[in-house]
């Protein structure tokens, strides 16, 4: 491709310094270029670091290391032309429409006048006449939405970040909005140059963009590109584009984590440490997905692209029960599959206690932290211990929210177990079941 | 507002005058007449109020409330002032955070009625022979029964701001002026105007004690409802009393129908969805503020220059041309320990300077006596509280569950926590000396009177905001009686109780030095309690024995929040919470 380079993002890395005074690596090593003409989609799991590097870009955060090139030159502090839309809309309730968009023209000095010129402009362009007056809670979803685009494109930005735009609008609005969109960047009446969209919608991003880099967790990086030269507008149903969303979804399967240990046979399985972040997924979803899969038509092995449909579940809200289901030795996942291990499909079968029963065998041998509570609190002769002792200890990992939520996650399995309990007054484990 | 500026609203818009053009003009000028004639007063010669001594005539009543309502506009202005300001530098600077913040939350556990005669004294001085002086010393009463929690909330919402929001304005580069009128101010007032609210409510009760002062021998009477019923109370006019109320409960009134229901229902502007508030949002005055053209057109003038002074903030920050990032310079490692220095420094003389100051008057063994007097004041707060719970949680909860009884209540129990409960004082006491009956026991009533309708109106919120799939599953169930109770109602208004009792003992401890000690004509009714002593000490001009009380009743109050209210608070929030 022999398009102006806008972008050029090189050997990014970003660290976060924990209280003790440790790092805490949020991105590692990233790349990424972005021409004119361009859509580029970074798709990767939530807490995976994309919006941070998102931010990196439009200077809102300064990087730990690493470039970030905009036309040449270093992004330091918010830059000019370049607009975000957000997944929260951001948009400020005691502004009406008309004054939301036009406050990044004001905050640029631009004169009244053309700032009128430009923000009807905008609001012509995306749709949203006849709301000027309204006040964004009077507006539903796809509306203040269309606000936040209006917003980011009246400062005629080169480059417009989206961070995951559509995944707080119901999927029929998410679409209307997308197909505008894309109708009106095909026709090549937005007033910018590329777009760097972050998203966890694997269908989304395939309808969108030239290019996908797929990003993994702790710390975050892209492990692959994929480049998609499907003519535009795309379809769903074409077995081309289905083709290619198989892809993805094995890249994702097969790629080892990027903090698997060296033993071979630990690698096979992700997180293993007592440092593994734990994304909470609730005792009912892994039972569900277990049944799932083990009844017909599937009995046993499924293709994730098709119980994605079958579900209704987003990529994004099926891979951690996938994993944590494949952490716990229930299924294994490669090649875009996945399948039961034996101990799963018997759980799939079992009644509540024979499930109990083995959830609490497979916890305890093979999520290290749930063992490693269980044998503090074996040993200690009251029988109970405080959360903070293991918040401490995840933190040495983990950002703060992380290991709140990766406790959260053993508290609600270690109780499903009925491996340990957790007293919520007194903030403390212990080994106290009623019976 | 931006409508003006689309055609559409052009079109629509007549010339013609109506009826709330007519409504808005005469309230406006009305207003500007009353409030300029009081003002008149200000600049008139210390002598002139010896000269025209308050008299009990009813007319007169109606200078004196122009008067009061006055004081209370005033102190309101310079709390917000005060707010924005102080708020604002210790959200911003690191370092001053550190003192201000702490510094806030005593100011407001200091009980401030016995500092009035301190600050007269301060003022005076300040302007000497001049009304003014007086007067000051009122108003400042006034602002510090407001001020404080004003900042602190100011200063919360200001740590709070979402981060979507601060990235937004980060990104489009607003300046820190524009920033500050266009994202921040706006996020921060509703919790400013609930605040706002609660303050005037507690502010009238000051309003009332701080017009007639006594300072040692000398005694200043500034025009209005409290010197007024102070002067009912020298001669025992019951009736004069009663007028006093009457004129307070319509100066209440005009307050809040033109200020604050305004105000909440505009409130509602601010919010991006809208939460099941306190009050209705509904507001006449408001509607007269959004139909009338004439009004329109000036708030339209107002919001303009607003706008165009944001710009212009904008404007002269940003010099003109690609801008360039300057890395920020750090400050030098020197500064930080030599802040803290200073500030430990300064600490340590006021330390000294306080125990030597107390001590040179006061025996040890008074400093023990003030603190049993302290106990005796906590038993009455205790014991009042228990029993305005006892009260006004069944009836509380009866009335919020009844959505119909809850709507002509609520405003009710509101309105009566604006009451200064300082005005019913003398009905009560002229009963208490009427029949000889106990001071200690009698007059402890007193301390609450005001304020147990903040536990009411919390009690009321909390029965309403109860989900009606709960209260429908203990109808299925068949839940009735003391399980319903202990097990639906009381956890569910528990959060709200909470903070409706901490509100109202918080009050209790500043109505003691008013309630303990009371007077009816020439007889003088005295509870034994800290309150009492302060009052005293106050009345005698006795500096060292005022701090000594103050100082006393504020470590009571600071250790009665931090070892009883915050941590039950901590845990209610903790326990009830769903997600």
């Amino acid at each position: 491709m022999n398009a102006p380079l806008l972008l050029d993002v090189q050997n990014v890395r970003q660290a976060f310094h924990k209280p003790d005074g440790d790092e805490l690596l949020v991105l590692d090593g990233v790349d990424l270029t972005l021409r004119a003409g361009e859509i580029v989609g970074l798709l990767g799991r939530s807490g995976s670091g994309k919006s941070t590097l998102l931010r990196v870009i439009s200077g809102l955060a300064c990087p730990t290391g690493g470039t970030v090139n905009y036309l040449g030159q270093s992004v330091a502090g918010p830059a000019a032309g370049i607009a975000m839309v957000f997944q929260s809309f951001a948009l400020f309730p005691w502004l009406t429409v008309f004054e939301n968009v036009q406050i990044g023209l004001e905050a640029l000095r631009v004169p009244a006048t053309e700032i009128r010129r430009r923000s009807l402009a905008a609001i012509d362009l995306i749709g949203l006449d006849g709301f000027e007056s309204a006040y964004p809670r009077e507006l539903s979803g796809g509306m203040r939405q269309r606000v936040g685009f209006a917003r980011a494109l009246v400062v005629h930005p080169n480059i417009l970040l989206m961070d995951e735009p559509f995944s707080a609008l119901d999927v029929l609005t998410a679409e209307t909005l997308r197909n505008d969109f894309l109708d009106l960047w095909a026709a090549g009446q937005l007033p910018i140059q590329g777009v760097l969209l972050v998203t966890h919608n694997i269908e989304e991003a395939v309808l969108m963009c030239d290019r996908l880099l797929l990003f993994c967790a702790q710390p975050g990086r892209i492990v692959s590109e994929i480049p998609i030269d499907l003519p535009k507008p795309r379809h769903p149903i074409d077995p081309r584009f289905r083709a290619i969303i198989d892809r993805v979804y094995v890249e994702m399967t097969t790629r080892p984590r990027s903090d698997a240990r060296p033993e071979a046979r630990i690698e096979r399985y992700a997180g293993a440490g007592i440092g593994t972040m734990l994304v909470h997924v609730s005792s009912n979803l892994l039972a569900g997905l277990l049944e799932a899969v083990s009844t017909a038509p599937y009995n046993g092995h499924a293709d994730l692209p098709a119980i994605s449909s079958d579900l209704r579940m987003e990529a994004d809200e099926l891979f951690p029960v996938a994993e944590a289901l494949q952490m716990l030795r229930f299924a294994e996942l490669a090649g875009g599959d996945i399948r039961l291990t034996e101990a799963g499909d018997q759980f799939a079968k079992g009644e509540t206690d024979e499930r109990k029963r083995l959830f609490s065998l497979h916890l305890l041998s093979y999520v290290p932290l749930a063992a490693h509570i269980r044998r503090v609190l074996d040993e200690r002769a009251s029988h109970t211990a405080p959360k903070s002792r293991f918040l401490d200890e995840l933190e040495d990992h983990m950002a703060e929210d992380a290991a709140e939520e990766t406790l959260r996650t053993i508290i609600s399995w270690g109780r499903y177990a009925e491996a340990f309990a957790y007293d919520d007054q007194s903030q403390s484990f212990n080994l106290e079941n009623p019976t | 507002m931006l409508i003006d500026r689309l055609p559409i609203s052009v079109l629509k818009s007549r010339l013609v005058p109506d009826r709330w053009d007519v409504v808005a003009i005469a309230l406006v000028f009305g207003l500007l007449v009353y409030l300029g004639e009081a003002a008149h007063g200000l600049t008139q010669p210390l002598a002139g109020l010896e000269a025209t001594p308050i008299s009990l005539d009813p007319w007169k009543l109606i200078g004196y409330s122009a008067r009061s309502a006055l004081r209370m506009l005033i102190a309101m202005i310079a709390s917000l002032v005060f707010t924005l300001s102080y708020a604002t530098l210790a959200a911003k600077s690191r370092r001053a955070e550190a003192v201000l913040v702490p510094l806030l939350d005593i100011l407001q556990s200091v009980p401030i009625l016995g500092f009035i005669s301190v600050t007269v004294v301060f003022f005076l001085s300040l302007t000497p022979g001049r009304v003014a002086g007086a007067e000051f010393a009122a108003i400042f009463a006034i602002f510090t029964s407001q001020a404080w929690n004003m900042a602190f909330s100011f200063y919360q919402s200001l740590r709070s701001v979402p981060d979507e929001l601060d990235e937004v304005a980060r990104g489009f580069r607003l300046g820190a002026w524009m920033r500050f009128w266009r994202l921040e101010v706006p996020f921060a007032t509703p919790p400013l105007i609930w605040n706002m609210m609660m303050s005037m409510s507690g502010g009238w009760f000051f309003v009332v004690a701080s017009e007639a002062i006594s300072v040692g021998n000398t005694t200043l009477t500034l025009p209005g409802i409290g010197s007024y019923i102070a002067l009912a109370i020298e001669q025992r006019n019951l009736v004069a009393i009663g007028w006093a109320i009457g004129a307070m409960f319509v100066v209440i009134l005009v307050y809040d129908q033109l200020l604050f229901r305004p105000l909440i229902a505009s409130a509602d502007w601010f919010t991006l969805e809208q939460e099941a508030g306190l009050t209705p949002s509904r507001s006449w005055v408001l509607t007269m503020l959004r139909r009338s053209r004439v009004l329109r057109l000036l708030r339209r003038g107002f919001a303009a220059s607003l706008r165009s002074a944001s710009r212009w903030g904008q404007n002269l920050q940003r010099p003109k041309g690609p801008k360039k990032p300057v890395a920020q310079k750090p400050t030098p490692a020197w500064v930080d320990p030599l802040w803290y220095a200073g500030i430990l420094f300064i600490t340590l003389a006021a330390v000294l300077k306080i125990s030597f100051f107390v001590h040179s008057g006061v025996t040890t063994a008074e400093i023990g006596h003030v603190v049993l007097l302290g106990l005796a004041t906590l038993a009455r707060v205790i014991i009042l509280i228990a029993l305005a719970s006892v009260v006004w949680v069944p009836i509380g909860v009866a009335i919020g569950l009844r959505p119909s009884v809850t709507r002509i209540v609520q405003p009710i129990a509101q309105f009566l926590a604006a009451f200064p409960a300082n005005l019913f004082f003398p009905v009560v006491v002229s009963g208490i000396v009427a029949w000889h009956l106990s001071p200690n026991i009698w007059l402890s009533p007193l301390m609450i009177l005001g304020t147990q309708w903040y536990i009411l109106f919390n009690v009321i919120v909390g029965a309403s905001s109860l989900a009606p799939d709960l209260r429908n599953v203990a109808e299925n169930l068949h839940i009735r009686g003391w399980l319903w109770w202990s097990r639906i109602a009381l956890p569910a208004i528990f959060p709200y109780y909470l903070t409706g009792a901490i509100t109202a003992s918080g009050g209790s401890w500043n109505a003691a030095i008013v309630a303990e000690l009371a007077t009816w004509g020439k007889e003088r009714l005295v509870a034994t309690g800290l309150g009492a002593y302060i009052a005293e000490a106050t009345t005698a001009g006795d500096a060292r024995r005022t701090v000594l009380g103050i100082l006393v009743m504020s470590l009571f109050v600071v250790l009665l929040n931090r070892l009883f209210w915050r941590p039950l608070y901590a845990q209610a929030e903790r326990r009830f919470r769903m997600a």
